[in-house]
């Protein structure tokens, strides 16, 4: 071989350290995706927790339309509407929406709600201090409810949105939920 | 350029290799692992061929004929695997197994006999992915990239042998680019300093960083697949708060760099032969190496041009648009360096010239198309097109495949001592050039007329160019039968003795041993001036 | 050769580019400002590649052609000029940027979805597109409309192979009409190229994508992102109506869908007998099943489960019923409860029970498939 005997060992360890920390990283992208999405607005991804409101200033020179989406996905045979389409909002103003569902099948089904906002960069500002879909919801069998979703715009919205969509697709995660929250009722 | 003392013992023989298939099986030698990945590669090209063939066939005209649409999508995916990962990938690493050590004048790879793993596990990678495809409900049918949740929710329960194929891909390509690392860290000759190596060595280094960067990141897409699809995980499912935009940002992370590694090793290949047959330095070395490691560099920042329609944001657009732009730049450099060596040179036109002659125009074509890609407005129009099938050919086939191409016919001379049969070589080569071109240059019309890739049946006014496309797809099939037929007269050792040198213009190490190339090499180090 | 090759097909599309109406062979201009921006940018950056084409390989092949070893020459031996090698680094930098320019207005411009008159949300699903107009009643699916025997070469092709539908989506000209782009199961893509629209659908999220159009029209285009087995075989169709026949149609919809639900709740006292539930029920079948389940019901063993003799399609009705209007969820199979009136789900169920000799001589009746959808 050749005449000094080169250190292979050390150099190989540390490429091997380094492929294990990329494969790290690759599972690393998905929290930082998330960080990524919070900073940027990527996907319209809302805060999955609630926001608190504090008294602040109404920016009434601005009217802000805040429009809703209402679906369900394959396989959840939910009743899910909003009482309103759509409403006009002050940026700081609190305001509540009202969400009408409905179980209309013979079994107990527990439901979770994914929102979306489009265009993007609008979630950043969407503050909801109640909501349906910070939890699972479960529904008894025929049963209904009225779930509330209680929000403000941030006044620091980007000028140029004046009107935002906000999408709800309930899933039926009856399956993986725990059973804790079957048993509300 | 160096003095090489093995010229004195190489005919004693202390060649005692083992005979028959256990020598292939327990070897541990650079140059015969070279070649089993080398004839690995070839026939891997040849099935993954056959399957694009399939695709052509049914495309052939409007209307379903041949095969159902679910396994045509089982086609275009296992075809894009299989040149991805079994042909271009393995091509290159058999290339880097053989003369990385022969340029750097080391006597073998710095890890034989994870050398030696790292080739057999690939053909169980690959028996396992064909094997899919004979299984009730077939094998993967959600393309080579694979996007969630068409691969998890959606996709059959072959899904786990596909990630499990992957998964053996990765590691063999890992330790793969783990031995060509340490091998040029640790075994160059004394005096071959960095900026001497020639750069095939310095292209292959860069993608060996590449591969350790990148592989890992895919393995954990597949695994991320797995626990999605079989251990009710949610990465890419919105239900239960994932996103399947992940996926994709996950997969292009790996995806883009990629790209480079399937071209880094090309742009080495081409940088070593047009010298030769130019008799006259490469111009602009060091700016050759500095562009290689900007690209790879620049591979990181640019993955989610592949996503422009996903709907992000237009700042996080215009960024990648940018970003991507400005990869031409380093890219430009190359080819404007290629074309300065053989400005003045004294030129001829032997096989291995001619493949790296339409490997720079037509490669630069699919440059072109790659940079109109890059515009994001614009590139809403193409993505999804024929016009990126034929962008992406451009620059694998006719780039790529090429340098590999070019590169055999570079070398094969110094493997097996013979000068090939320059005849079959010749028809080879311009079979390969004009079908090629039948075959890919009408893809980019009937992108832009707006005909989407990944169908199996299309409008009618897409008839006409996709004839032609089939009829050249079936004879560029055909052309690589040709190559077939040269190799196995090449390794039956048949034609005319090949001198040490093989090619009057050509310098470097590799060409001071004899032809041909002894199994032991370099045991004495040689001096490198 | 090579360059013979080149020029001559450089020609060809050149040729085409000066062609007025959609083109075989390059992008159309499209009949939005922004696809015609669309247009003269891919054109320019076109242009721009020929001419960097045009000096590169003309400068390989005059060395190809005069530094010829056959010529006698004597190779020079210079290898770097750091004075040309910083040109070749520099120029094309500007004009990279030259094209970043007017790239990035359009792009903004694009993006810019404030200030719509009409929003429609676009669903796909595997392999079919649901429009809902947001300010209006109005909601239907849109299917591929070209026959499956046209397909499998049976008959000959019309005109439209492929790229037709049996419910276009109609849109006013001159009006902001704003897409919101999702999906129900995988990735679609909503491809129009008349309006340069290309926006993925993704599963759970929306997407938003805007046009104003300026010529009243047809305009076809297809799924970009492969989705699934017929992938091929999702078009998207867009009429474009002038405002005022816009209005029209759509009050005319209005009317026709409410009337549709108002005729389905009278329907549920009626009692079809089996000869009419079979045979409407086939036809359903046929266009909403046979795509996965096949047409002989023996579906696609690994991938689509077949129902011939399948523990659903001859064991409990209601199940069947649920399983048919709800879908199941983390599977390809949808839900088809919004997607038929309650006579066709009665039909194709009743079908599914008694054809390919599941024979269980059940007959489903809309008050059973009503019963199950509201819980009643």
């Amino acid at each position: 071989m050749a005449q000094n005997p080169p250190n292979n060992g050390r150099l190989v360890i540390k490429l091997v350290a380094v492929v294990l920390g990329m494969f790290g990283f690759g599972f690393a992208l998905v929290p930082l995706y998330d960080v990524f999405c919070d900073v940027t607005g990527i996907n319209g991804k809302t805060n999955p927790f609630a926001a608190t409101y504090e008294v602040q200033d109404i920016d009434t020179s601005r009217t802000i339309t805040v429009e809703f989406i209402t679906r369900t996905n394959t396989g959840m045979p939910w009743e899910f509407a909003a009482r309103t389409r759509q409403v006009q909002v002050h940026p700081g103003e609190l305001k509540t929406v009202e969400f009408t569902v409905h179980n209309p099948t013979a079994k107990n089904i527990v439901g979770q709600a994914i929102p979306s906002v489009s265009p993007g960069t609008a979630a950043l500002y969407l503050n909801k201090t109640e909501c349906f879909c910070f939890n699972q919801q479960p529904l008894l069998a025929g049963e209904s409810a009225v779930m509330p979703m209680q929000f403000y715009v941030d006044p620091q919205l980007p000028a140029d949105i004046e009107i935002f969509t906000l999408s709800y697709t309930f899933y039926d995660v009856t399956e993986t939920s725990s059973t804790v929250a079957m048993n509300r009722g | 350029m160096s003095t090489a003392a093995e010229h004195l013992h190489h005919d004693e023989h202390h060649d005692h290799k083992p005979s028959g298939i256990k020598r292939w099986l327990y070897t541990t030698n650079h140059k015969d692992i070279g070649t089993l990945y080398l004839w690995f590669a070839f026939i891997m090209f040849l099935i993954g061929g056959a399957m694009a063939m399939v695709i052509r066939a049914e495309l052939f005209q409007p209307g379903l004929q041949l095969v159902d649409p679910n396994f045509f999508n089982q086609m275009t995916t296992v075809h894009g695997l299989i040149m991805v990962f079994g042909a271009v990938m393995p091509a290159f690493t058999g290339l880097a197994n053989w003369m990385v050590p022969l340029m750097i004048g080391a006597p073998d790879m710095a890890l034989p006999r994870m050398n030696n793993w790292s080739f057999w596990i690939l053909p169980f990678a690959f028996l396992i992915l064909l094997s899919s495809l004979f299984l009730e409900g077939g094998g993967p049918n959600f393309g080579w990239t694979f996007y969630a949740p068409l691969s998890t929710t959606y996709s059959n329960d072959s899904t786990a042998l596909f990630v499990f194929s992957v998964h053996i891909m990765g590691i063999s390509s890992i330790m793969g680019a783990i031995n060509v690392i340490v091998t040029i860290f640790n075994m160059r000759a004394p005096g071959m300093t960095w900026m001497k190596m020639p750069l095939f060595v310095w292209t292959w280094l860069i993608t060996a960083f590449l591969l350790i960067a990148v592989m890992p990141v895919l393995a954990g897409a597949v695994t991320m697949v797995l626990t999605d699809k079989f251990f009710g995980t949610s990465f890419f499912d919105a239900a239960g708060g994932g996103d399947p935009v992940l996926f994709q940002h996950i997969f292009w992370f790996f995806g883009h760099p990629e790209v480079y590694i399937m071209i880094l090793p090309a742009f080495g290949i081409i940088s070593q032969i047009v010298p030769t047959f130019s008799r006259k330095p490469l111009f602009g070395y060091a700016s050759m190496v500095y562009a290689t490691a900007s690209i790879a560099l620049l591979s990181f920042i640019v993955w989610a041009h592949h996503m422009f329609t996903t709907g992000m944001p237009v700042a996080a657009e215009l960024f990648f648009m940018f970003a991507t732009m400005l990869i031409s730049v380093p890219t430009g450099v190359k080819v404007f360096n290629w074309v300065a060596t053989m400005w003045r040179g004294a030129i001829t036109f032997e096989i291995p010239m001619l493949f790296s002659l339409a490997f720079i125009v037509l490669f630069t074509i699919g440059g072109f198309s790659g940079l109109m890609l890059a515009i994001t407005p614009v590139d809403f129009q193409y993505h999804d097109t024929y016009f990126v099938v034929a962008h992406f050919h451009y620059v694998l086939v006719t780039g790529a495949v090429f340098s590999i191409m070019a590169a055999v016919y570079y070398w094969l001379p110094k493997w097996c001592g013979k000068m090939y049969d320059l005849g079959l070589a010749k028809w080879h080569f311009w079979c390969s050039l004009i079908s090629v071109n039948v075959l890919f240059f009408p893809m980019h019309f009937v992108g832009l007329a707006g005909m989407p890739r990944r169908i199996p049946d299309y409008a009618l006014q897409f008839a006409d160019f996709n004839k032609w496309i089939s009829i050249g797809g079936f004879a560029f099939g055909l052309s690589q039968l040709i190559f077939l037929a040269l190799l196995i007269k090449a390794c039956r050792k048949q034609g005319e003795a090949a001198t040490d040198r093989v090619w009057e213009g050509a310098e470097g190490l590799e060409w001071e041993i004899p032809s041909p190339a002894p199994y032991h090499t370099f045991e004495t180090p040689p001096v490198v001036k | 050769m090579a360059r013979g090759v080149l020029t001559a097909m450089l020609a060809t599309l050149l040729s085409a580019g000066a062609m007025a109406q959609p083109s075989q062979l390059n992008l159309r201009k499209g009949v939005t400002d922004i696809s015609s921006q669309v247009y003269d940018l891919h054109m320019t950056i076109f242009y721009i590649c020929v001419v960097i084409g045009i000096l590169v390989f003309g400068a390989m092949f005059i060395a190809l052609i005069f530094h010829r070893k056959s010529r006698g020459v004597k190779p020079a031996n210079f290898h770097e000029s750091v004075k040309v090698e910083v040109a070749w680094t520099v120029v094309p930098f500007l004009i990279l940027i030259a094209i970043a320019i007017p790239a990035a207005n359009t792009l903004i411009a694009m993006e810019d979805t404030s200030k719509a008159d009409v929003t429609v949300l676009v669903t796909g699903s595997q392999w079919k597109w649901h429009y809902k107009y947001m300010e209006n009643d109005v909601e239907f699916y849109s299917v591929l409309a070209t026959q499956p025997e046209q397909i499998r070469n049976k008959f000959n092709k019309g005109e439209n192979y492929l790229l037709e539908v049996d419910k276009p989506l109609v849109i006013p000209t001159d009006k902001k009409v704003r897409f919101l782009v999702t999906s129900d199961d995988v990735i679609h893509s909503w491809w129009v190229p008349d309006f340069a629209v290309k926006k993925d659908a993704n599963p759970g999220f929306i997407n938003e994508a805007w046009t104003r159009v300026n010529e009243p029209g047809i305009y076809r285009g297809q799924c970009a992102e492969l989705c699934g087995k017929d992938h091929g075989f999702m078009p998207v169709v867009v009429v474009a109506k002038a405002p005022a026949e816009y209005d029209a149609w759509i009050a005319e919809q209005e009317t026709i869908q409410r009337k549709a639900k108002e005729e389905e709740q009278k329907l549920l006292a009626m009692n079809m007998d089996m000869t009419e539930l079979m045979e409407l029920g086939s036809k359903v079948y046929q266009s909403s099943c046979a795509a996965c389940h096949m047409p002989n019901g023996e579906g696609l063993p690994g991938v689509f489960p077949g129902l011939k003799g399948s523990a659903i399609a001859i064991g409990d009705m209601t199940k069947h019923i649920d399983v048919v209007v709800h879908g199941v969820s983390g599977t390809a199979m949808q839900s088809f409860g919004k997607q038929l009136s309650l006579k066709e789900l009665a039909a194709v169920i009743t079908y599914e029970r008694n054809a390919w000799g599941n024979n269980t001589g059940d007959t489903v009746q809309a008050k059973d498939v009503n019963a199950v959808l509201t819980g009643k």
